[in-house]
């Protein structure tokens, strides 16, 4: 595929399968092993019962406040799959897919979202760098990990998300700029899943698309069909070699939408019609990729209730290893502020240990 | 070889001293490569070391620091500079947000060894927006250290050792004696401590806490009372965060007075933080009430007011006189 052929300008959005699960466009579809092609459909089920089990704890006050990804699957997996392992992640917060395909532990996930900073610990072969709560943000970090790799001669590629209200702000704006300017071998993924919590897409901007921003940085940008893993792939990939050639940033619109609640503490039906779910419902990106995998013979039933079974274990007897467990020690507080405690934290700590043994008074 | 120089060149010679020792480190900002930044503290690096370690961006701050936070997550030392401290709130959300606090969120996976340099403080007679000196907002930021200079020796070692920490720093440099003055330093690697105050003058009768800029008004302060035979002991604060809280506490032990003289606004100040050190920790030490000598809770005025704003070597030596006298 060529970003060229694909202008942003006329909402010509780039598709591999239908919705049916038919391949449309088999010039572009990738050659993947049913090894692979069963792998990524185990990781879109491990992240949609993850998400499921999550808002269910939560319900049962066994977990906090949770972001589900339920429907951005595809634009998630479909994108992280398209990386090499010592290629950089830069997510926001609703990034469970490419979490799982890019190596974070289901237990740092869940340790996030249990309340933890040890979450965000990543493993030391996990290029993936913590949730990034103040939306765009993220988006510079990536930005100069790229601008370093070019500093360093080193040929790996970055890749950031963002929603399409992060669109909007003005740190979104300043990531690409700088990116087109240094020819950061950085990817910018839009997850433009429709609504920024309860703000539709069409009130963020008067832009046509999304995608068409990446016009003024002098970049190409192009509308990918976020429910469509092939397309997500095939995207991500193609911006991933031309980042590794030296040729820059791409910015993907990947179009989806978020089937679920913003997080646990929204009530979308204030905001959009049963109606639309529904319809979106039957792009469901796993039933796409689901009836394609059983029309080609690839997943069987039995397969499929296997894997259920499996992942769904995976995840309990994970949530198991925490619950309960995982709360934050004084000490760890303090810790992590500085290389060395400075004596301001020293003595905040002591006073607080000093009072916690006794009521012992603080000795000035 | 004598190396008698500026607090700018200060500035540039701990720059170089680094860029050529580690290949991590990288200078940018606006108008810092080619043109060697507007005050010339990055002077002659793009010659020396190339346009990938020295080099101009577009213009936005935020971005300044938030690739140079990608950058330090990538092995890379990054100094960045921002042209004035008043142009360095579009960074706010990067600093507050992830420069201080990336180490913790992930519990020392992800570190920033990274510098950003900022000129600071009035009395240039410049433009709204450049006379700014609001350190005590980037002091009251868990996670981030604040550092500032007051002379051309101290630049360059608090520099290397900011540039060498591994935590990020905020380093602030007040453009007012950026040329002031000469000192003999020297000219190869030296260090000094960051979280360290000095005491640059020994007294006995009040303690004076200054910094950046002041710390020379308040020196010709010292030198006018000590016609009225009243000794000062003084100390340069170095450190804005974490603060040297032991150098302070001690001296006013001894002393039992205190005086802080800053340039910023009198109120939710660092200065205000000192005072309340004090009382915690020196309370029945004191034998007067201890006092700021501050800038006005005001917006710093246009040229034509500045000379009313930050305090003068008079105004502290009057106050000086004040306390000792209470």
């Amino acid at each position: 595929m060529k970003f060229e052929d694909y202008n942003p300008l006329e909402e010509k959005v780039f598709k591999i399968m239908d919705k049916k699960g038919k391949i449309i466009n088999t010039d572009d579809m990738p050659n993947f092993t049913n090894d692979q092609l069963l792998y990524l459909y185990r990781t879109m089920l491990l992240s949609r019962t993850m998400d499921e089990k999550q808002l269910s704890y939560q319900r049962q006050g066994r977990m906090l406040t949770y972001a589900p990804n339920i429907g951005q699957e595809a634009t998630q997996i479909g994108s992280a799959y398209a990386l090499e392992k010592e290629d950089w992640i830069v997510p926001s917060f609703r990034e469970l897919g490419a979490w799982l395909i890019h190596g974070v532990p289901l237990k740092n996930i869940f340790l996030y979202w249990y309340g933890n900073e040890w979450g965000s610990h990543m493993p030391e072969d996990v290029k993936v760098l913590p949730v990034s709560v103040p939306i765009s943000t993220q988006l510079q970090h990536a930005t100069g990990i790229g601008m370093a790799n070019n500093i360093k001669k080193e040929n790996n590629v970055v890749l950031t998300y963002t929603g399409d209200g992060g669109t909007s702000g003005g740190e979104f704006h300043e990531a690409l700029n700088f990116a087109g300017v240094f020819k950061a071998p950085t990817i910018f993924v839009i997850q433009n899943n429709q609504y920024a919590i309860s703000v539709p897409r069409i009130e963020q901007t008067a832009s046509k698309t999304l995608a068409q921003k990446a016009i003024a940085y002098g970049i190409p940008g192009i509308q990918v069909d976020g429910n469509d893993i092939f397309a997500m792939y095939v995207a991500t990939k193609e911006a991933a070699d031309r980042a590794r050639r030296g040729e820059g940033p791409t910015l993907i619109e990947a179009i989806t939408y978020r089937l679920a609640a913003h997080t646990t503490s929204d009530d979308p039906t204030k905001y959009r019609e049963d109606a639309e779910v529904e319809e979106w419902k039957t792009r469901d990106p796993i039933l796409r990729f689901k009836t394609y995998l059983e029309n080609k013979g690839i997943l069987t039933k039995e397969w499929d209730e296997k894997m259920k079974k499996e992942v769904e274990n995976e995840i309990t007897s994970t949530f198991e290893e925490i619950e309960g467990k995982a709360d934050t020690k004084i000490e760890e507080i303090f810790m992590y502020h500085y290389e060395t405690m400075p004596p301001i934290l020293e003595e905040q700590l002591k006073e607080y240990k000093d009072f916690l043994e006794g009521g012992k008074n603080n000795d000035k | 070889m004598t190396n008698k120089i500026n607090m700018v060149q200060a500035v540039n010679q701990a720059l170089i001293n680094e860029m050529e020792l580690d290949d991590r480190v990288i200078v940018y900002g606006e108008d810092v490569g080619l043109e060697g930044g507007v005050f010339r503290a990055t002077v002659d690096l793009q010659q020396k070391f190339g346009k990938e370690r020295s080099f101009d961006t577009p213009l936005a701050e935020s971005a300044i620091v938030g690739t140079a936070i990608g950058m330090a997550i990538n092995g890379l030392k990054p100094v960045v500079e921002l042209q004035f401290m008043g142009f360095s709130y579009p960074a706010f959300n990067q600093i507050i947000s992830h420069v201080s606090r990336m180490r913790n969120r992930s519990r020392g996976r992800f570190t920033l060894p990274m510098v950003i340099r900022a000129p600071y403080g009035g009395g240039i007679r410049a433009l709204e927006h450049h006379s700014e000196s609001t350190e005590a907002i980037y002091a009251h930021i868990p996670g981030l250290k604040v550092v500032i200079p007051s002379t051309p020796y101290d630049a360059k070692g608090l520099l290397i050792s900011a540039i060498r920490d591994p935590d990020p720093i905020l380093f602030l440099e007040p453009k007012r004696i950026y040329r002031a003055f000469k000192q003999e330093i020297p000219a190869g690697d030296y260090e000094l401590p960051i979280g360290k105050a000095k005491i640059v003058q020994e007294g006995e009768d009040i303690t004076i806490v200054s910094w950046g800029a002041m710390v020379r008004d308040v020196q010709k302060a010292v030198e006018m009372v000590a016609k009225e035979n009243i000794y000062p002991e003084v100390i340069d604060l170095r450190t804005i965060s974490p603060m040297d809280r032991e150098t302070i506490v001690e001296s006013v032990k001894k002393t039992g007075r205190i005086l802080i003289v800053q340039e910023a606004p009198k109120s939710f100040s660092v200065g205000s933080e000192i005072v309340s050190i004090v009382n915690e920790k020196a309370f029945l030490y004191l034998e007067a009430p201890p006092t700021k000598l501050a800038g006005f809770d005001t917006i710093f005025p246009l040229p034509r007011g500045e000379q009313y704003y930050i305090p003068s070597p008079e105004r502290i030596a009057a106050t000086i006189q004040e306390i000792v006298n209470y």
